[in-house]
């Protein structure tokens, strides 16, 4: 019907102009809806306070062989355990059983790629020398964030996830149960002969 | 509405005149509360009304807890002993709120399973069916923030668990996590956004109620024959039907009194029985319960979650197959939600003709197999995940999965039903006798 009207551009498509506005009025209006919601979504991130970077010093000074303290850090507690040579021993034993479900180290301080030995998951001391003795990570459970349960607990005798039965050896790997990662070793590093520096 | 031939409303005053032409409220109200209803419904037909009792009492007790209930992290364990022990009735209050999410729940399964049974979900009630499931995981999403509210351990807990499903999803499930959370772990931000959007959501219930509502009225009511109400003369469907007010509104009103007898019996004389002891400790980020228990409505499909670990050959299969991006714990959260999503489809997965389950005889065996299996699923997801339980949820869940993907579609080519009345009023008089349309009452239970 358009065309019975326009004479002189008898030859365009009629609708050319009419399109244009049509296409950039709706694309406007899409960038502008989406500009308006984003914020309405974004305010549920992290706000300012909460994401501030932080660091945290505990100091370990009292810490006995064979034992650990769990510390707040970031809302979710962090383990470190000062561990006996036998759990170093069985940890470093037990480096190629195949029920070894992560094979990656999940190291924070090392390489993203590196293997989950028990060398690979423990922290050096402020001499620089990797004992074995240091392990720190974060005490939740990669299935669903339950604590585990420390302290020799479970089948490898290191924890024990009792939400939904995750065990992890004393390197603090996943060795049986729905858990798919190994406990991850947050950053951290001695910053003394006996504080240890997270994040 | 629902093209059943009926009365209509007819204004008779001048001022009912005057405001149906502008405002048709009375002709709507009406023609909703005398819709044409099927005469044989029987007293699995009453938890609709249940429902509605429940929402509407979970939204006035609500309203009144948060005029005494604090969000945050230090003053919501201590606010939620506040209501119990200084809010005057504040403990009643609480405890019928409490118990009313499981009265709900309860209902909510009876009304879903009664829809299984005699096929209400099937043409043409396909949206009344879709729309009663989103009212569902809408009413989950609901009782698990509310849950959180308390800050007990297993609130806390819980919502550590349950906020822990969005982060197993692969690749954007970290910041989807935080993005619920509003932090790296459960904290201060998530319990007011979950006050915020717990008391949001029954609201978003309420309006898909009505569209529910409005989805049968506009199929009518299945029934326990499944067989049409008569359309083509207004005898025929009057012998057909009753007028939802006043029969079917007495009926389910003396069925709700019934219901409510128990349910106060469970508030005042053990209001705890359904809850778990560990919520009645504050929560604490850095001691996780020995044994975390969602609600017991949540078990069947908690109990579906953890059945699939690692080492389970789809789980495996499904983890070669993506290169690793679907591991156990992802698999276990769509198996989850797929759980709903089967029962969801199950208009389009069920291919017998045959409305109601009365008149298949194999499909009854299979029906009360699931329920079973419902059962043994709940009582499976409330022990620790080990041998034997694991085992059991596996196969729970694998015959939850098998009745809507294999057994529903098959049995409507293999199954020979019954042969079905050809009208209510036929089934009506078999199980009542012809006394019913004469006023008199002296009627049989039904079955």
């Amino acid at each position: 019907m358009r065309e019975t009207l326009s004479v002189s551009h008898a030859e365009d498509n009629p609708s050319t102009r009419r399109d244009f506005l049509y296409y950039a009025t709706g694309g406007v209006g899409a960038v502008a809806t989406g500009a308006a919601v984003w914020p309405l979504v974004n305010q549920m991130n992290p706000s300012a306070d909460v994401q501030a970077a932080s660091t945290m010093r505990v100091d370990v000074s009292t810490l006995e062989t064979g034992t650990q303290v769990t510390v707040l850090f970031l809302g979710k507690p962090i383990f470190i355990r000062r561990r006996s040579e036998g759990e170093i021993a069985q940890g470093r034993e037990e480096n190629d059983a195949d029920t070894i479900i992560d094979p990656l180290a999940r190291n924070g301080n090392i390489d993203d790629s590196a293997p989950a030995t028990d060398e690979n998951r423990t922290l050096v001391d402020f001499s620089g020398e990797n004992t074995g003795e240091w392990l720190v990570m974060w005490g939740v459970c990669t299935h669903l964030g339950c604590v585990p349960l420390g302290d020799g607990a479970g089948a490898f005798g290191g924890w024990f996830c009792p939400c939904h039965g995750s065990h992890y050896d004393t390197a603090g790997r996943i060795r049986r149960g729905p858990a798919p990662e190994n406990l991850p070793v947050p950053t951290a590093e001695f910053v003394d002969e006996t504080t240890i520096l997270l994040g | 509405m629902s093209g059943i031939p009926h009365d209509h409303y007819e204004p008779q005053s001048n001022g009912a005149k005057w405001l149906h032409r502008r405002l048709p409220i009375v002709s709507l109200m009406y023609d909703t509360l005398t819709i044409p209803t099927p005469r044989n419904l029987n007293w699995m037909w009453i938890w609709g009304i249940v429902l509605a009792f429940c929402l509407v009492l979970q939204i006035v007790t609500g309203i009144i807890l948060v005029m005494h209930y604090t969000p945050h992290v230090d003053l919501a364990f201590a606010s939620i002993e506040h209501i119990m022990r200084n809010v005057n009735g504040g403990w009643a209050i609480r405890y019928i709120h409490m118990n009313g999410a499981s009265l709900f729940f309860i209902a909510v399964y009876l009304h879903i399973f009664r829809g299984l049974y005699y096929g209400s979900y099937k043409a043409p009630r396909e949206v009344t069916w879709i729309i009663g499931m989103l009212i569902y995981l809408l009413m989950m999403g609901t009782a698990f923030m509310g849950y959180v509210l308390p800050w007990g351990q297993m609130s806390f807990w819980g919502a550590t668990v349950i906020t822990g499903l969005f982060g197993a999803i692969p690749f954007v499930g970290d910041a989807i996590q935080t993005w619920l959370l509003g932090g790296p772990a459960v904290g201060n931000a998530t319990l007011n956004r979950f006050l915020s959007l717990h008391y949001l959501l029954p609201f978003v219930i309420a309006g898909l109620v009505i569209v529910h509502i409005w989805a049968f009225h506009t199929t009518g009511n299945n029934n326990p024959t499944g067989v049409e109400v008569r359309r083509t003369s207004r005898k025929e469907a009057d012998a057909d039907t009753l007028p939802f007010w006043p029969y079917f509104v007495i009926k389910d009103l003396f069925a709700l009194a019934v219901v409510l007898v128990g349910f106060f019996a469970v508030v005042g004389f053990m209001p705890n029985y359904l809850g778990h002891p560990d919520n009645y400790i504050e929560a604490d980020p850095l001691v996780t319960p020995a044994h975390i228990v969602p609600e017991w409505y949540f078990l069947p499909f908690y109990a579906i979650l953890r059945a699939f670990t690692g080492d389970v050959w789809v789980v495996m299969f499904a983890s070669w197959i993506t290169g690793g991006i679907v591991d156990a714990k992802f698999f276990g959260v769509i198996a989850m939600f797929g759980a709903i999503a089967v029962m969801a489809l199950a208009p389009w997965l069920d291919t017998s003709s045959v409305r109601s389950g009365r008149y298949r005889p194999m499909f009854k065996w299979w029906f009360w197999l699931l329920v079973v299996d419902f059962l043994v699923l709940m009582w499976a997801g409330a022990r620790p995940a080990e041998p034997p339980y694991s085992t059991i949820s596996l196969i729970g869940s694998a015959y939850w999965f098998a009745y809507f993907l294999v057994i529903l579609p098959l049995l409507g080519i293999f199954e020979k039903p019954l042969p079905q009345p050809d009208t209510i009023e036929e089934d009506f008089k078999e199980h009542y006798g012809t006394s019913g349309s004469k006023g008199d009452t002296a009627a049989t239970p039904a079955e």
